[in-house]
């Protein structure tokens, strides 16, 4: 194995295991001021404890988020040196904000919400949670920053010693594939907060138990779901599609799997990339419809690989494909199905039918399935560029750490995470199941001062 | 002038970290040795329960700002440090999930084991600090493209071709785990009451003594191993206050913890550690990471700093960011003050 492929797989592991936590965390916070909204509103102890409910299972995937993203950090640096000596001046900017801005904001305001609940006013206490989401959101912000300099780089001039100089903060913040990327990521992961509210509200009443949180819990994931559902398509995922197809095309013929440029291109909705004979095996397709999509006119032109020197064909052709129609596939389903539980919401059936309860209650893990394939259709994309354009990742990755360090480390990093990852498993278990009613005694014992 | 700057606010964040999460990591050695029961271990915990996070995010944002101020150091020390770092990360992976998670797990086996590890990882983070900083100063084999990799040992010796540990390196290990151990035993004084309170007291005359024998030899050995580190102090020599300051920290630990003046003590305490490394790094200046190959290939300020653009606006957002983040974290700080363990025994 070259010691580029395990720098790159390094740094996707650790890279994907991080992103499981925050996706939630930036997700609930959302749900949780909105809970915390209803509360203050009406006064109701029901929202209250619904609010601290879940604000537990927060806490605790907050902490699986911090200490994985902590490695992040330094990864630029010890996996990526010679891509982090050229472009620090720039990227190391909004890597340094999220720190600065956010992660101190988000620390300390948790703590408060945690652990502040009997000591605040109602009014502080839901400030506080404001102020965490505000937290969440402002760091997921300056982290798409960073990968949407890589992914569409703007505002940089390079030095005569080769490095990036930033000419415009403004401009590097307000990157355009940036702001699209952040609204479509957002919505992911509200996704996953809602999915993850209603398939609990599903498990209390499919179980019979705490039948009034499982309502108020299904009510809202519910609600937000379907929201979330339709926005993720449109107008964020149409929107992003378009700015990739004029500015990444050969991430887009990839994704789509367009291996000819003609007028009229089709849009393949199953059927497997093949490489050697540059078809789609077993398609089945719908004609014209990637040229609307794109373009707005069933005519247009889509420039296919055919087109696109080799070298420059993204790297890991069928997996981006799959995952990019994973991503696609699944938010088709999404909509499908939580628009359907909201109109049952309306029509006072949704408490009663089991059999969408069940549906939801097993759809848990799909947003995280959608949100990870979303992210390597990004990163697969755009390959073989680091930063798109003007750096390989063959010239980025740290040539002074050989391949078999990187692969003891990142073996390392495996063992670690399959750890916490059953540890985090069994402590969300056990949350859920013993329902918000429980007294968390020692929690709350251990940090009142 | 901009080099002058950055190189001292990376200062700053790297004595920010040590102060500060430097008591947690002391605690973390401590809290096996001093809690005898569960309800002590509790309140040890709690003493630093609240901040550590926020702490360790000091952590975060030195690096990010070192990222972006110095690439070419970030760079070249992050991938040469390669494997002593990601044993560091995996030991504040540990250590922050243990802390965590004892309050989710109600059972002793659970807790035991997550002390433990708790215990043992802030241990070995306090020596691989230590190690860390007496790498940059002893210097490492840089090459002609300003990278390099080293080893984890060598011979022990440092010479042209030294590994992370040799027995210099070692001994400023030993002074960060003394001195950081020291430091928490100080804070828990402060939030800490009775017996317990007592037995932090008590342990911190043997490990001041031993902090005076290490600090004396870690000078000497510095200057033996590079003599130039006296050259700015030479050249100025109004700033021989910071050796001077480093006596008088010492004292001040003393004389205060022996009058039962905690607080005080523990103030001197972060001078202490504000003077060892605002030395040393005043030593190093205006080299960031020494070459122990070649002086010429030594990177310095004036080859690692960023551009001029990047630099000027940094110098605001960055202002004004650490402006807000000292307020939060003097606002968290008032709101866990005064002695943490005395909420427990009413729950
Ligand atoms: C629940 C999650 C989820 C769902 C259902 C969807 N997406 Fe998505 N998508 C993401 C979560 C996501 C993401 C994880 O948030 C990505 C990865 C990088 C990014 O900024 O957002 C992303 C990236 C992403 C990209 C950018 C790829 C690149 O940068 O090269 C496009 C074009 C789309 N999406 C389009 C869509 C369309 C048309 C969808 C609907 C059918 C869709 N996404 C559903
Ligand atoms: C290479 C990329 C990344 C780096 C370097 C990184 C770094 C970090 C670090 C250091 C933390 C811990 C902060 C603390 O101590 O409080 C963290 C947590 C967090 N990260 Fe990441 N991260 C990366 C990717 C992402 C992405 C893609 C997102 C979202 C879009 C994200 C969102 C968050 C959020 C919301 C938190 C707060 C804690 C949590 O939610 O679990 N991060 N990240
Ligand atoms: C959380 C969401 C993310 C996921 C799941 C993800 C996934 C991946 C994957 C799968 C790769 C390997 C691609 C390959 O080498 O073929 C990769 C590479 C990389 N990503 Fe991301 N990524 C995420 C967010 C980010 C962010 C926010 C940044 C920047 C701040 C970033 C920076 C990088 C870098 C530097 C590489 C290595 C260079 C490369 O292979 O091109 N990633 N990521």
């Amino acid at each position: 194995m070259t010691s580029e492929l395990i720098h790159r797989l390094h740094f996707a592991f650790t890279i994907t295991f991080h992103y499981l936590f925050p996706q939630l965390t930036m997700g609930l916070a959302l749900l949780i001021v909105v809970l915390k909204t209803a509360a203050l509103k009406t006064n109701g102890e029901l929202w209250d404890r619904a609010a601290h409910f879940w604000g537990r299972i927060f806490g605790i995937n907050f902490v699986f988020g911090v200490v994985t993203g902590i490695p992040m950090e330094f990864e630029f640096g010890t996996n990526w040196a010679r891509f982090s000596r050229l472009s620090g001046g720039v990227i190391g900017q909004p890597l340094a904000m999220e720190g600065v801005f956010s992660f101190f904001l988000e620390s300390a305001f948790l703590g408060l919400f945690l652990y502040g609940g009997n000591r605040l006013s109602k009014r502080m206490h839901w400030f506080s949670s404001v102020m965490v989401f505000a937290g969440s959101w402002l760091s997921g912000f300056f982290i798409i920053v960073t990968d949407a300099w890589m992914q569409h780089p703007v505002a940089y001039d390079r030095l005569p010693n080769g490095q990036f100089e930033m000419l415009s903060f403004w401009q590097l913040l307000m990157n355009p594939w940036g702001l699209l990327q952040y609204m479509h990521n957002m919505t992911g992961a509200v996704i996953t907060g809602s999915f993850v509210m209603a398939a609990t509200g599903a498990f209390y009443l499919l179980d019979g138990r705490m039948q009034n949180y499982g309502r108020t819990f299904l009510k809202v994931g519910v609600i937000a779901g379907a929201i979330a559902s339709i926005l993720i398509i449109f107008p964020t995922g149409d929107l992003h599609g378009k700015y990739v197809a004029h500015n990444q095309p050969p991430a887009m013929a990839g994704m789509e799997g367009v291996f000819k440029t003609e007028p009229g291109t089709g849009i393949v909705l199953i059927g497997q990339p093949n490489e050697e004979t540059g078809q789609i095996d077993n398609p089945i397709v719908v004609n014209d419809m990637l040229s609307f999509l794109i373009y707005g006119t069933t005519k247009a032109e889509v420039k296919g690989l055919d087109q696109i020197p080799h070298d420059q064909w993204p790297t890991a052709l069928p997996l981006l494909y799959y995952a990019y129609h994973i991503m696609a596939g699944l938010g088709t389903y999404f909509v499908f199905v939580m628009v359907l539980s909201a109109f049952l919401l309306w029509r006072k059936k949704l408490y009663t039918a089991r059999w969408i309860q069940w549906a939801l209650l097993l759809s848990f893990p799909l947003p995280y399935i959608a949100n990870t394939a979303g992210w390597m259709t990004a990163e697969l994309g755009r390959q073989p560029w680091l930063v798109y354009g003007l750096m390989r990742t063959s010239e980025g990755y740290s040539n002074t750490v050989s391949a078999s360090n990187g692969l003891f480390t990142l073996i390392g990093f495996m063992g670690l995470y399959t750890v916490l990852g059953l540890l985090f498993t069994v402590l969300i278990y056990r949350e859920i199941s013993n329902g918000p009613e429980a007294k968390p005694a020692l929690a709350v014992a251990a940090h009142a001062n | 002038m901009m080099g002058f700057i950055w190189f001292w606010l990376v200062a700053v964040m790297i004595v920010g970290y040590v102060v500060l999460d430097g008591f947690d990591l002391g605690v973390g050695v401590l809290h096996l040795f001093l809690a005898r029961n569960e309800t002590e271990r509790q309140a040890t915990l709690h003493s630093i329960g609240p901040v550590w996070d926020g702490n360790e995010v000091w952590l975060l944002a030195g690096g990010g700002t070192l990222y972006f101020a110095f690439p070419l150091l970030y760079a070249s020390a992050f991938s040469g440090f390669y494997l002593p770092l990601m044993i560091v990360l995996w030991l504040l992976v540990l250590r922050g999930v243990s802390l965590e998670l004892r309050n989710h797990l109600e059972m002793g086996v659970w807790r035991a084991l997550l002390d433990g590890i708790f215990g043992v990882a802030s241990l070995l983070l306090t020596i691989f600090f230590g190690a860390a900083l007496a790498n940059v100063i002893r210097g490492v084999p840089l090459q002609a493209d300003g990278y390099f990799f080293l080893p984890l040992w060598t011979n022990w010796q440092p010479g042209a071709n030294p590994g992370i540990l040799d027995w210099y390196t070692v001994i400023g290990g030993l002074v960060a785990l003394v001195a950081l151990t020291l430091h928490g035993a100080l804070w828990l004084s402060i939030k800490i009451s009775g017996d317990l309170e007592q037995r932090a007291r008590r342990i911190v005359t043997p490990l001041w003594i031993a902090l005076v024998i290490l600090t004396v030899v870690s000078l000497i050995a510095t200057i033996s191993i590079r003599p130039q580190n006296l050259n700015n102090y030479y050249q100025y020599p109004f700033t021989f206050v910071v050796p001077v300051g480093v006596l008088a920290s010492l004292a001040g630990i003393w004389l205060w913890n022996r009058n039962a003046q905690p607080v005080k003590a523990f103030l001197s305490s972060c001078l202490y550690l504000f003077f060892m490394l605002a030395g040393a790094c005043w030593g190093l200046y205006p080299t960031l990471l020494p070459a122990t190959t070649d002086p010429e290939r030594d990177i310095t300020l004036s080859h690692a700093i960023s551009g001029p653009h990047t630099l000027a606006v940094g110098l605001i957002w960055w202002g004004f960011g650490m402006a807000l983040a000292t307020c939060y974290t003097i606002f968290v700080y008032t709101r866990f003050k005064g002695k943490s363990d005395l909420g427990v025994s009413g729950h």
